[in-house]
Formats: structure tokens, sequence, C-alpha cells
């Protein structure tokens, strides 16, 4: 099957793989780069487990070939973090009310949140249910993640009012 | 759920893809791929196996919302997301707006196209369901030809539409209306951007009475197409919002399908275009 090369900045770093025209970018990611963070539940567009950002925006990655973002920005789970490994104010919160059990759903539903975060610095809780609708979580309930995402928040302005 | 073998080509501009989709055959299939929201599944369950996909994202003059005579157009290539963002489209299309907030997820809405829902077809999807009840207009293009063609006519069937094989929808354009405008997008699922089970979309212009002039009533979910209502219509401008109600039942064929059976969206489709109505008179009202 021919190959055809791509190359793309994930996480801040160029990158590049010799992929089939037919791998998702969901497969790139995991199995030709490594990071395998991005979690992959159906393969058809309704879990969301795959969510990544592209240029910024939340999409799933299962259904995007992988050819197709060449030259663009992606941001899986582990570009969250500092570099320093230090978890982001997001991944705080969801430790800290316990919003994850299995943990499947969960770099999932920290890019949808993120991503959130990042257009709605004050999200009321509708919003934020609104922005993880497309996440399946099959553990916890909804309850704690919307609750983490909330503190999360709340934390994000405190300190920029310090 | 991995798709078949295919190749893939970039494209760089209309013509380019246009000419590679003409160059396709039965045997030889060649697809256009836009959002692949749809597309993606299809092929990864093997319901759909392109020899050649061609891939419209990066064809930036099918991208974009701007105002075009007398009408409001919009790019097919132009993300969901975006539209429903817009201010031009919130400000000069709000039924659109309303509609798209019940369009999928925000994951999806990011990615998936505009063009691509009208061109996919779905019976109970949102966006062609506004496009038919305000009377858009379809701009298609093939290899060195193009054609326009009311959403009214496109719609053929389940998934099946008056679009060619060697065709590509380029943009898609809604015809702007003066006055007191009211709209109101009302919808049954079983969650939040799941299918619509029924859909009902309403626009109305008032004058300045109060009195409504025009109507604009339509169902998603109740046939095989998109409907638009002619005999509700002319009942809300003779001032019957009763007789609007009351003309639904005979005008929807709905399908007994697993998510929900004809006879309950027999049942709700009539309420829904109810409170359609009455939201969108009231919103035209203030």
């Amino acid at each position: 099957m021919s190959r055809t090369e791509v190359t793309f900045t994930v996480n801040g770093k160029e990158r590049s793989a010799h992929v089939p025209p037919r791998m998702t970018l969901v497969d790139c990611l995991r199995d030709e780069m490594g990071l395998t963070g991005t979690h992959i539940g159906c393969e058809q567009g309704a879990c969301g487990a795959c969510s990544i950002l592209l240029d910024g925006e939340p999409v799933r990655s299962c259904l995007i070939f992988a050819v197709q973002v060449e030259g663009q920005e992606i941001t899986t789970v582990e570009g969250l973090a500092a570099d320093d490994g230090s978890l982001s104010p997001l991944q705080e919160a969801f430790w800290d009310h316990h919003g994850l059990q299995c943990g499947y759903c969960t770099p999932g539903i920290l890019i949808a949140a993120t991503a959130l975060l990042a257009h709605n610095p004050a999200p009321d809780e509708a919003q934020i249910r609104e922005a993880i609708d497309g996440n399946l979580c099959r553990c916890t309930g909804y309850q704690q993640i919307v609750e983490a995402v909330a503190d999360a928040a709340t934390r994000a302005r405190g300190q920029g009012n310090d | 759920m991995k798709p078949a073998p295919f190749e893939y080509h970039r494209a760089s501009d209309l013509a380019d893809a246009l000419r590679l989709l003409d160059a396709g055959s039965d045997e030889v299939e060649h697809k256009v791929i836009a959002g692949g929201q749809t597309l993606v599944p299809l092929m990864a369950m093997r319901l759909t196996r392109p020899a050649l996909l061609i891939d419209l994202n990066r064809v930036t003059e099918l991208n974009g919302i701007g105002h075009e005579g007398d009408c409001l157009r919009i790019g097919a290539m132009t993300r969901q997301g975006h539209v429903e963002a817009s201010d031009l489209v919130r400000e000069n299309l709000p039924l659109m707006a309303k509609a798209l907030a019940h369009v999928g997820h925000v994951q999806t809405r990011n990615r998936g196209t505009v063009g691509g829902s009208l061109v996919h077809g779905d019976a109970s999807a949102e966006i062609p369901l506004v496009a038919v009840v305000l009377g858009a207009r379809l701009n298609i293009a093939a290899h060195e030809v193009s054609r326009v063609i009311e959403a009214g006519d496109f719609y053929e069937g389940p998934m099946m539409t008056a679009i060619e094989e060697i065709e590509i929808l380029t943009s898609v354009d809604f015809p702007q209306v003066q006055g007191r405008i009211g709209t109101s997008f009302q919808e049954v699922a079983p969650r939040h951007g799941d299918f619509a089970l029924v859909s009902a979309a309403v626009q109305v212009v008032l004058d300045d009475n109060g009195k409504c002039t025009t109507a604009r009533i339509g169902v998603g979910g109740c046939g095989l197409t998109p409907l638009r209502l002619a005999d509700s219509e002319a009942a809300l401008v003779a001032g019957k919002i009763d007789a609007a109600v009351a003309a639904v039942d005979a005008a929807i064929d709905p399908e007994d399908t697993p998510q929900a059976s004809a006879a309950y969206r027999r049942r709700i489709a009539p309420e829904l275009v109810r409170r359609a109505l009455e939201d969108a008179i009231a919103e035209a009202t203030i």
C-alpha cells in the first residue's frame, strides 16, 4: 500500500510520519508517534475519546486522516501539562474533584474543557455541559467532571485577579 | 473499523478538484471529502470505498460567508461552528444560527461543513431543513459547467439528492427578507446533539400592525426529505394559527424507525410546529 510523508506540529514539536492515506490521525498519533494519551473508543465519531486540538479547536481525531493535517498544529492530552510535568490547573482540578474513574474518556474531556476555558474563562454549568456533551463517560456520571471544570475556571480567574 | 485503502489528493483549488472528480468512473470511484464527519464513519464501516479521495479542506474559495446580491452566501466548506458563531449569520440568518446549536457537538461542528450536511441529505438533519424552509439556492459546479438548483428541488429521498457524482456544491444562497422577522427552531432528540426524531423550523415576517405577511414553516424527520408545509404557511398568513397547526398532520408522512414510531412523530410534529410558531411570532413582536 502506498505511503505518504506527512509533517505537522504536535505539542509544539514538528513531527513526520510515513502513513497510508487511510490511517486516521488518532492511529498516527498513537502508533506512529507513540502518543498513546489520546484514546480510541468508537472509531466512528460518537464517543469523543479521541478529541484533540487542531489549530486550537477541539475535533475528533478518528474522523480525520493523518494525511489531511499537513502543516497544521495539533495538541494532544500530553501537551496540556507543563514541560516539567506539572499538571495544568484543569488537570489539578480533575485530580482534586475525582473527575475520573477508569480514565478512558478523560483525555478527550480534558481537551474539550481546555478549549472551552480558552474561549470562555467563566462558563456556567449549562455551558460546561454543552462543551462536553460530545464526550461519553461510562463510570462517574458527569457531576464531578462538571465540578472540576467549574473549579478550574474559578481558580484561573482567581490567579488572574491576584 | 478501518477504511478500505484509497489514494489521496489534496485539491489546490476548485478546478483541480472538479477535474479529478470528472476522471472517476463506476469502477474507479473518485469522491470528495469535506469535513468527513459522516463520510469517514461510512468509509470505516466500508459502506463506501472510494478509490480516490479528493480533499477539499484546502480549497479556500469554497470557504466564507458574505452578502451576494440580495442573498447571504455561505461557502460549502465553511465549518458549521464558524457559521454558528458568525455575527453576519446571527443578524441576517438567525434561523440557521439557532438550528446549528442542535447539530452534533462542538467537536463535530468544528470540522463538519454546511455543504457536507446539505449534500449528505439526511431527512432529519437540521441544515437541509433550514435550506428547504428558507428557499435557499444551491450553487453546483462540474468540470467547466455550473448550475443552480432550489433546495426544495434538491432532495429526492433519504440521503438522495439531485447532485451528480461529478458535481461539487460550491455555496448556498439564502434570500434575505426585510421587516420584523421572527424565527424559531424546535427539536425532539433522545439527547442533545443526537439525530432529531422530529424538528420544526419557522420564519415569520410581521407588518407594522403585527399581522403575519410571510410565513415559512417546515419539519424534519417526518418524511423521506425535509418538508415545507405550504398549507400551514397559508393558514398562518390568513391569521389562523390553530389551522396552521392542524394542517401539519395531512402534510407529513413519517415512518416507523427503531428510534421512534410514525405515530409518535405524528403526535409531536404539530406540537413542535405550534411551539415554533408561537416562539417566532413572539420574537417578531418584541
